[in-house]
């Protein structure tokens, strides 16, 4: 059912942005009211005056000096700049997630949303997050470009095809909120409707330890056991071959992965960049978009476009993730036998 | 009425534009701006009826939540279709391809426009645009969205692209010959005294349309040629399948869009600074700013096609610089609504239709533009971006501004074009129709913007219905509204009084020649001796109160 306070939710945002969007509106709202009853009141007061019938003063003695004009232009652009900066302020906010998200995968395909969870389970249409803690969608599509929008929440950000864009946001009260695609994508653009259910702490712990309906009807999801899901990651990671060069133990010299997510990485033509999602999508799908400092032009990385499916990038950008904190214990030992590639630990210089 | 004294039916039996030759041929072969701007004026009066069409099985389609009148896929090429015909065949041509061609070089005491020929080869290839796009309906239409965004138009769509690609693209090619025909003939034909600084405030507009005309509509030539490329030989430009990038389609149609928006507004302002003078007998106030004003939203508005884009993924800091240029290009419109409410101030005002669509266009103009600082300020542009607030927004500038000024345009230059006046009690029941009417239909899409209704769905949850119901009833109002022009216009032409040369006692150059004006627009060549709009307003006053009691 629909909660009431997502009916007629004009004035009650449901996240932390939403608040901050709602005070520009009303700002810009109690603006231009303003200005509008002015010029009406103004054209109306002349017309009655001035029209045909009337005998008001018509001599021009002192010309309305365009100094006036000025002023008043001046004015008007002030407070312009003003809102500008205010909005620009919270849109600053809005394109950079805070460090401690939570991600979600989302994929937009036609005329659906899929969402994986970071232990895996997947849920279509829906989406359950905690009440209070940021949540970061990092979201890609796999045909057209949708857009994905939570109109209680006031975010929305366009999804394409072949790239990673982000969206995130903190909700404020638990409760059920429409999801929607906002950008026209094709048949049934009006049927890509879904819901974000906010759970209390209390519920989201409970929600977890369930297993979800939808998730079970999922052919192939894995269970939601911690250990279970590292292991897959690492498999991924090695079957892949990224293990020959992308330990601390290899012979061949590739840029460190472990600890490298969200920190700024120095690049070869001199710019600094930020390692989140997209820059590692793109540097597994295309090596020489942007190389590391110090490291030889053109990579000596395959490209892995056209290589690897969305889900195995999902899977090799999360394993990235999740050794943030170093490696773990036996990382270096390939978890299964890849075969044909040399991986004796020979200690680096 | 008092000032539209019936005269002998002597005007019209002297050689006009019209009756200097009746046949067929010496129409359709015309090289005459003026019968060239009435063909353009009839082509496109046509197709804004047949893109309202679908507007009307729009607005029944959301009286209901559910998609009961019309399926999605039907809706969706409604849309398209609407969203086309009306910004391609009817918007962007609109007041300059009428009005402009017919009344540009008499403002100007000029006999015809530089390049009469390239003129009439600008009417044909509308037409054949208009034809193409025409044809793409009648072969099941677009499902894109005006937009034409890629990759779904270029990859995924399976309808009637390539005429409706063609046909906009050909058309393209009129604007740019309107456009470059009219900067040339500012430039070199103005009359002996016509100094830049004495042009009509409307020439001042058609001018800087213009520059946009010739400098924008390249680029969208440009684009649909790739989309064309991508669409049919799988050359990869947009498509990230293909190796292109779907972001490149929305800076290069963008590019061209925004601005088109002001080659859609801008003839329009000329129009009400027309309008205004004349009916307030007064000079315009701050003629300098206005003129200038209509450059600086020329130039400014080819730097902020980015406001398009603020959650389209593009660089956040791109986005920040496009912001504060969209803010900054509020301000010459800001100007220019000033100096019109000022221009009554202490003006003799003569309540007749053209003002009072004036009027209107001045109160909807001014919120159409305040919204749109909404969509500059990016967070706020985040919530509303793609829902019904930027509906109801582009409809307060397109529809309360350019199809307002185009009504009163119409109204006003009527007498001058067939010599008969228009019937004004019912011009007045259908301007106050057509404000209230309007405002009916899209005030309350704001409010279901911002509640988060989105654009081009034909379903909706159900706690949007009221207000979409409002929005239908609106609508009916204001299409009774527009069709009550078209008949009773119709009508006059047979039954209404000889309207005489100037029946408004204005000052612009096209009322010293005879309505219907002669074949080479005047019969002595004019000179030009005042600026422009220079009423004595308190003489004028006291000698039109006299004939009023």
């Amino acid at each position: 059912m629909i909660a009431p306070h997502s009916i007629f939710s004009l004035a009650q945002a449901a996240s932390t942005t939403g608040v901050q969007v709602d005070y520009i509106f009303y700002l810009l709202l109690a603006f231009s009211g303003t200005v509008v009853l002015v010029i009406m009141f103004l054209v109306l007061f002349f017309v009655a005056k001035y029209h045909r019938g009337t005998s008001a003063n018509r001599k021009s003695e002192a010309p309305i000096s365009s100094r006036l004009e000025v002023f008043i232009v001046t004015v008007f652009t002030v407070i312009g700049l003003t809102l500008f900066v205010l909005a620009a302020k919270v849109y600053a906010d809005i394109a950079r997630p805070p460090k401690d998200a939570m991600t979600i995968w989302v994929v937009g395909k036609q005329w659906m949303w899929k969402a994986s969870y970071p232990d895996h389970r997947e849920e279509i249409n829906e989406l359950h997050v905690p009440v209070g803690q940021p949540v970061k969608l990092v979201m890609t599509s796999m045909d057209v470009i949708h857009s994905f929008f939570i109109p209680d929440f006031r975010v929305k950000q366009d999804v394409l095809p072949s790239r990673y864009t982000t969206l995130w946001f903190t909700a404020t009260k638990p409760g059920k909120y429409r999801l929607r695609c906002s950008q026209y994508c094709g048949n049934d653009h009006a049927g890509m409707v879904g819901w974000v259910t906010v759970l209390s702490q209390a519920d989201y712990q409970q929600w977890l330890a369930a297993a979800p309906e939808g998730a079970a009807a999922i052919a192939g999801t894995p269970g939601t056991n911690g250990a279970l899901m590292a292991t897959k990651l690492r498999t991924t990671f090695n079957q892949l071959g990224c293990i020959a060069c992308h330990t601390p133990t290899s012979s061949v010299r590739a840029p460190r992965l472990d600890g490298i997510f969200n920190q700024t990485v120095r690049l070869q033509n001199g710019q600094n960049t930020t390692a989140d999602e997209e820059y590692l999508r793109e540097s597994i799908l295309f090596p020489n978009a942007k190389i590391s400092a110090g490291y030889v032009q053109p990579s000596l990385m395959p490209a892995y476009k056209g290589q690897i499916t969305d889900q195995q990038l999902h899977e090799l950008v999360d394993f990235i993730k999740s050794i943030r904190d170093g490696w773990p214990a036996d990382a270096t030992q390939p978890t299964e036998p890849s075969g044909n590639q040399p991986l004796q630990s020979e200690p680096k210089r | 009425m008092s000032e539209n004294i019936v005269q002998p039916e002597l005007p019209l039996q002297r050689l006009n534009y019209i009756n200097h030759d009746w046949s067929v041929w010496s129409w359709i072969n015309s090289r005459d701006h003026k019968r060239i701007g009435v063909m353009y004026l009839l082509t496109i009066t046509f197709l804004f009826f047949l893109g309202s069409l679908p507007a009307i099985l729009i607005r029944l389609e959301l009286l209901t939540p559910a998609p009961n009148l019309v399926t999605r896929e039907i809706y969706n090429r409604l849309f398209t279709m609407h969203g086309v015909t009306m910004v391609f065949f009817f918007l962007v041509p609109s007041i300059p391809t009428s009005l402009g061609n017919f009344l540009l070089p008499m403002m100007i005491g000029a006999r015809d426009l530089a390049f009469p020929r390239m003129n009439l080869a600008s009417y044909y290839l509308f037409l054949a645009g208009a034809i193409l796009a025409l044809v793409s309906l009648v072969n099941g239409g677009v499902d894109t969205g005006w937009t034409f965004y890629t990759p779904y138009s270029t990859t995924f769509s399976n309808s009637a692209m390539t005429p409706m690609i063609l046909g906009i693209f050909v058309a393209g090619f009129s604007s740019i010959f309107t456009g470059l025909n009219f900067i040339v003939t500012v430039h070199t034909m103005r009359c002996p005294g016509m100094y830049w600084s004495r042009l009509p405030l409307f020439v001042w507009s058609m001018y800087a349309t213009s520059l946009i005309l010739v400098l924008a509509t390249p680029v969208l030539a440009i684009t649909l040629l790739l989309v064309a490329a991508e669409h049919w030989f799988q050359v990869g430009i947009f498509d990230p399948k293909l190796g292109g990038d779907p972001l490149l389609y929305q800076h290069l149609f963008w590019f061209y869009s925004h601005p088109a928006v002001y080659i859609m507004i801008l003839p329009s302002m000329g129009v009400i600074s027309e309008l205004v003078t004349t009916f307030s007998r007064k000079h315009v106030f701050g003629y300098t700013f206005i003129a200038f004003s209509s450059i600086a939203i020329a130039v400014l508005g080819f730097l902020v096609w980015g406001h398009h884009m603020f959650v389209s993924g593009q660089s956040m800091y791109a986005g920040m610089v496009f912001s504060v240029l969209s803010f900054l290009v509020a301000v010459p419109s800001a100007i220019k609504v000033f100096n019109w409410t000022m221009t009554l101030h202490k003006g003799s005002l003569v309540l007749k239709t053209p003002l009072l669509y004036a009027l209107g266009f001045i109160g909807l103009f001014t919120i159409g533009g305040l919204t749109g600082l909404f969509l500059a300020a990016l967070a706020v542009d985040v919530h509303v971006h793609d829902t019904y607030f930027v509906i109801a927004h582009f409809h307060y500038i397109m529809v309360g501004g350019t199809m307002m000024a185009y009504l009163g345009g119409v109204h006003y230059w009527w007498p001058k074009i067939t010599g008969r006046m228009y019937p004004e009690g019912w011009g007045v029941f259908s301007a106050v129709l057509v404000f209230f009417g309007f405002n009916l239909t899209f005030f309350p899409q704001f409010i279901l913007g911002y509640m988060g209704m989105v654009r081009r769905v034909a379903d909706y949850d159900p706690q949007f219905q009221v207000l979409n119901v409002l929005s239908t009833a609106g609508a009916s109002i204001l299409g009774v509204g527009f069709l009550l022009p078209l008949c009773y216009l119709l009508w006059s032409l047979r039954y209404e009084p000889i309207a005489g040369d100037n029946p408004w006692g204005a000052t612009g150059l096209e009322w010293k020649s005879p309505s219907p004006p002669p074949e080479l627009n005047f019969e002595t060549p004019p000179t030009v001796d005042g600026p422009a709009y220079d009423y004595d307003t308190e003489t004028i006053h006291q000698e039109g109160k006299k004939k009023h009691v």
